[in-house]
C-alpha cells in the first residue's frame, strides 16, 4: 500500500535545537522525512496526554515524542514524565483496538545526532507498514 | 475523598454506541482530586470517545462540561445550560453524582464513566488506598485511629485472625495486617491494655445492612 503517513513529532527544545539551524536545511540534507511535522516544546514533560490524543484527532497516523535521555534530562525528570504519558496513550489506543506503536517515545541525546533522523525514519517506516490510522483523518 | 477510576474503554464505548450527542460531564469534587474524573480526565475521555467512534465509523458530537459537584441539587440544575446539546450524559463523577443526576433529571440518559472504588487518601503521588468504609458507627477511638472495618480483610473487631504473619495479612504479602498496626500503635500510645476488653457485637444496621441510609438535620432543613 502506498500512502504518505501524517506523522507528528513533539520534540524537546534541547534535543531538536540544532535540527532547526539554517531553517532546517541540514535536517533535509540528512534525509529527515518530509511528512514528519515537528512541534518543539520547552520540555517534553510539559506534554499532556490530551496533546497527543488531539494530534490523532487532527488526523495524524502516527505520533512520537523525542526527549532527553532518561537519566540526563535538562529538566531532571521531564522526559521520564513524557514517557509515562506516551505509555498512557499507548494503553488507551490498545483499549480502543488500535496498534499502540502508532505512538512512541524516544530518548535521544541533545543536539543534532544521526539518531534524531533515524527515529523519524523508523516512525515513518513503521506507520507505512501499519497503514493509515483508523481515525479516518 | 471518594476514590474512583475510569472504566475500561471498551465498556464505555459499548454504553455510548448509539449516542449521537454526548455531554462528557466532569465533577470538580473528589474525582478531580483523585485524578479520575475532573476536567482534565473528562477532556481526555471526550477525546478518546471521539477517536473510538471515528474508528467504529460512527458520527458523534462530543461536548465537555463540568459541575462544581454532581452530588448537590443546586449544581446539578446547572446542566440546563447544555439543554438540547446531548442525548446522553457520560458522567465522570463517582456513583453518587450519577445517581443524583438520575434522581433529579428524569428525562436525562446518564451513564457512568467511572468505577467508584472506595473512601481513601493518597499518601504518595499517584497511589490511593482505602481508609474508611462509612460504617456509620465509628470505632477509631478504640483502635488508635486505624480502621478495622475497612482495613482488615475480614472486618474483625477483636484483634487479628490466625492468618496474620510478620505484620502482614494472609490475603496478600503486600497488605499490612491492620490489627498488628493497631496493636503496635496502641503500645506506642501506652494504651495496649485497653485492647484486652472485648469489643461488643456490632449492630451493622448503621453500615447499610438495614437498607439505604439517610440523615436529616432538622436545624438545616428549610
Ligand atoms: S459527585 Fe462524587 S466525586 Fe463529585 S463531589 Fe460529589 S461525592 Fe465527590
Ligand atoms: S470504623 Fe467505620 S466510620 Fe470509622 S473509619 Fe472505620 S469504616 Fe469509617
Amino acid at each position: 500500500m502506498s500512502f504518505t503517513p501524517d506523522i507528528r513529532l513533539f520534540s524537546c527544545h534541547y534535543t531538536s535545537q540544532q535540527s532547526c539551524a539554517h531553517e532546517g536545511r541540514e535536517l533535509q540534507e540528512l534525509g529527515f522525512p518530509e511528512n514528519v511535522r515537528m512541534t518543539r516544546v520547552a520540555c517534553t514533560g510539559k506534554l499532556e496526554v490530551l496533546t497527543l490524543l488531539k494530534a490523532f484527532e487532527d488526523g495524524a497516523d502516527g505520533v512520537y515524542v523525542v526527549g532527553c535521555p532518561k537519566d540526563g534530562c535538562h529538566n531532571v525528570k521531564g522526559s521520564q514524565r513524557a514517557a509515562k504519558r506516551v505509555q498512557a496513550v499507548r494503553d488507551a489506543l490498545e483499549e480502543l483496538g488500535v496498534e499502540p506503536d502508532r505512538v512512541r517515545m524516544y530518548h535521544l541525546p541533545r543536539g543534532l545526532h544521526p539518531e534524531f533522523v533515524d527515529a523519524a525514519r523508523e516512525m515513518d517506516e513503521g506507520i507505512r507498514s501499519m497503514g493509515p490510522g483508523p481515525f479516518g483523518g | 475523598m471518594i476514590v474512583a477510576e475510569r472504566k475500561p474503554l471498551a465498556e464505555i464505548m459499548e454504553m455510548v454506541r448509539d449516542c449521537k450527542k454526548i455531554l462528557v460531564l466532569a465533577c470538580r469534587g473528589c474525582v478531580t482530586v483523585c485524578s479520575a474524573g475532573g476536567e482534565r480526565e473528562a477532556a481526555i475521555l471526550a477525546s478518546l470517545v471521539r477517536l473510538g467512534m471515528k474508528k467504529n465509523g460512527r458520527d458523534v458530537e462530543v461536548i465537555e462540561g463540568s459541575l462544581v459537584r454532581q452530588c448537590d441539587r443546586e449544581y446539578v440544575d446547572a446542566i440546563d445550560q447544555w439543554k438540547g446539546q446531548y442525548d446522553a450524559i457520560l458522567s465522570t463523577a463517582c456513583g453518587v453524582g450519577v445517581n443524583f443526576i438520575a434522581n433529579l433529571r428524569p428525562r436525562d440518559n446518564v451513564l457512568p464513566a467511572l468505577n467508584t472504588t472506595f473512601f481513601g487518601g493518597s499518601a504518595e503521588q499517584g497511589v490511593w488506598s482505602e481508609q474508611c468504609a462509612g460504617c456509620g458507627d465509628c470505632v477509631l477511638h478504640l483502635t488508635g485511629g486505624l480502621c478495622p472495618v475497612a482495613r482488615c480483610a475480614k472486618s474483625l473487631m477483636n484483634g487479628p485472625c490466625g492468618g496474620s504473619v510478620n505484620g502482614r495479612c494472609e490475603i496478600h504479602p503486600d497488605v499490612d495486617c491492620v490489627w498488628q498496626m493497631i496493636y503496635d500503635r496502641m503500645g506506642r500510645l501506652d494504651r495496649q491494655k485497653e485492647m484486652a476488653k472485648p469489643a461488643p457485637i456490632r449492630d451493622w444496621s448503621a453500615a447499610g445492612h438495614g437498607g439505604p441510609r439517610k440523615q436529616v438535620r432538622q436545624d438545616l432543613t428549610v
